[in-house]
């Protein structure tokens, strides 16, 4: 067989760096230094917003490997989407996470499923999840520098057991029992942290991921819509829930009754019309 | 080093036998190669977009799919004409309509009947609606270093079940399957309103599978209706008429209606 196509190519050695810089004063009043600067800077200076932000999760334990994430999708301040499905299914044994660019996510994992599947073909074996990641960080890493924007996870289950990977558009690539990715990381890792342990049972883990990205979801407000959570087995992944993270999830972790318990009783000493307003909110959060 | 700037250079070949999807230029210029000139004799920034308006909505029910974009083309706060159409048919069963810039629309309008041809040559039948979804995606990302600047909404019906699906997407190629979207100048005004009555966001009560009520042709008709008229009433960038496509597995129905031309 050929060798992998986008090897068989050679590339000039560039200072990237340089790129980065295009605001320091020095350098926006030297003209554009070439076609790729230049093209850059008209690219980034044009109103277009990409889908961006996220919070998605997935640590190792004793049965597999549970992945957890939002839907949410901005545009600025705008919501894109708040139905993503940010858990790329690359094949029955691979699940990619998305966060930073929707579309360099979607078409680079789906690019990834398809070099899978040619692997398989040629060694009549599946790929193994460092194989399959590394894939991944050496594609990314051909375009370091151009402005791709990836945080991912890639979760399987190999020969050698569960194992997950987190890959970004830095070339970065790093092997690891938990992971959180995303504007909402922070908040996630710090549930997850608190509560994880190696020997869950599956129903635990899978509710640990779904409350450290409710947790992401409450105060992120890059974060939200509903939360949807796999799970990686020996007999490949399966699908466990899909939650409104901000109605079904908030009533039953966070529930309503909290906040308009406590306006009432500082409304208590109040006159009788803000009782109204009182009634009313309880009645429209009753829901 | 000042070489005009050539857009093919950042183009990947379309119809070459190349088989990676996109490729990385093979030798880029070292900026420090550059002579310095001074801020004064610098050329005006290079800007090759433009954003002429407009609103496209799509949505779809059970047995048809709805396609609708306003006519207004406008060029900053002037309007050069009120007759530009936004939409497109790419088979018996899919319909695209695309705001943001005119030129890269016709561009990728043009790029895409080019591409279903030669699908049709090859295969001896149309594309369907999920392939056409997924090339709209390849042809955006095709140029993810130098985007085409617009905003598709995709709609038809599936070949097999008749059922409706419309597919929104963001200017590199992000998409996702759904049953109504709105993109344009009147996104932000008339999004949120057919996710309330199309498919039911306000009804926390309900649960999330009974949510989505399922709207008749002629009550989604009447609704696209309303809500291109009120964004007209609100959005400088849409207005003078509204095209209608309706999809169904009887065939591609067009309509015009009239709005506010001020």
């Amino acid at each position: 067989m050929r060798s992998p196509h986008f090897l068989d190519r050679t590339f000039a050695v560039h200072d990237h760096q340089a790129d980065r810089l295009p605001t320091h004063p020095l350098h926006s009043a030297a003209p554009a230094a070439s076609q790729w600067t230049q093209l850059q800077e008209a690219v980034a200076a044009a109103p277009i917003r990409f889908l961006h932000g996220t919070t998605t999760l997935a640590f190792v334990f004793q049965h597999g490997i549970i992945v957890a994430v939002d839907s949410r999708a901005s545009m600025g301040q705008y919501i894109g989407s708040g139905s993503v499905r940010k858990i790329i299914e690359i094949n029955p044994y691979l699940l990619g996470t998305m966060a930073g660019g929707a579309a360099d996510c979607s078409f680079w994992e789906r690019y990834l499923g398809m070099r899978c599947r040619l692997y398989e073909l040629e060694h009549k074996e599946r790929i193994s999840v460092a194989a399959a990641s590394k894939l991944l960080a050496n594609i990314v890493y051909r375009y370091k520098g151009m402005g791709l924007s990836m945080g991912t996870m890639i979760a399987g289950w190999d020969k050698t057991g569960p194992q997950l990977y987190y890959v970004d558009n830095d070339g970065t690539r790093l092997h690891g029992k938990r992971f959180s990715v995303g504007s909402g990381s922070t908040f996630a890792y710090g549930v997850l942290d608190q509560e994880y342990q190696w020997d869950m049972e599956p129903a635990a883990a899978a509710e640990l991921g779904r409350r450290a990205v409710f947790h992401a979801t409450h105060r992120d407000a890059f974060s939200g819509g509903y939360i949807n959570v796999y799970h990686v087995r020996a007999d490949g992944w399966v699908n466990l829930s899909h939650d409104d993270s901000g109605i079904a999830k908030f009533r039953e972790y966070i529930g309503y009754e909290r906040y308009v318990k406590k306006t009432a009783a500082i409304t208590q000493e109040r006159p009788r019309e803000v009782e109204g307003e009182v009634r009313e909110a309880q009645e429209r959060m009753a829901i | 080093m000042d070489r005009p700037l050539s857009h093919s250079s950042f183009l990947p070949p379309l119809f070459s036998s190349a088989p990676h999807p996109l490729s990385p230029p093979h030798s880029v210029p070292h900026p420090s190669a550059a002579p310095s000139v001074n801020a004064a004799e610098r050329p005006a920034r290079w800007s090759p977009y433009q954003d002429n308006g407009g609103t496209v909505v799509a949505l779809a029910g059970r047995d048809y799919a709805i396609v609708a974009a306003d006519t207004r083309f406008s060029v900053s706060f002037s309007i050069p004409t009120r007759e530009f159409t936004k939409i497109t048919q790419l088979t018996d069963r899919v319909v695209l309509a695309s705001a943001g810039m005119g030129a890269d629309r016709q561009y990728l309008h043009k790029m895409l009947h080019t591409r279903l041809a030669m699908y049709r040559h090859q295969h001896q039948r149309d594309m369907s609606l999920p392939a056409a979804a997924q090339m709209l995606s390849n042809t955006l990302y095709s140029r993810r270093f130098f985007p085409i600047y617009a905003f598709n909404v995709l709609g038809g019906i599936d070949s097999a079940t008749g059922e409706g699906f419309v597919y929104g997407y963001d200017a590199i190629g992000s998409h996702e399957q759904l049953k109504v979207v709105c993109s344009g100048s009147g996104q932000a005004i008339v999004q949120p309103v057919l996710d309330q009555q199309f498919s039911g966001r306000q009804r926390y009560s309900v649960p999330d599978a009974e949510r989505a009520p399922s709207l008749t042709l002629e009550q989604a008709t009447a609704l696209v209706r309303d809500a291109f008229a009120s964004a007209t009433e609100r959005d400088i960038h849409t207005g003078d008429a509204l095209e209608m496509w309706q999809i169904t597995a009887a065939g591609v129905r067009q309509t015009r209606y009239e709005l506010r031309k001020d």
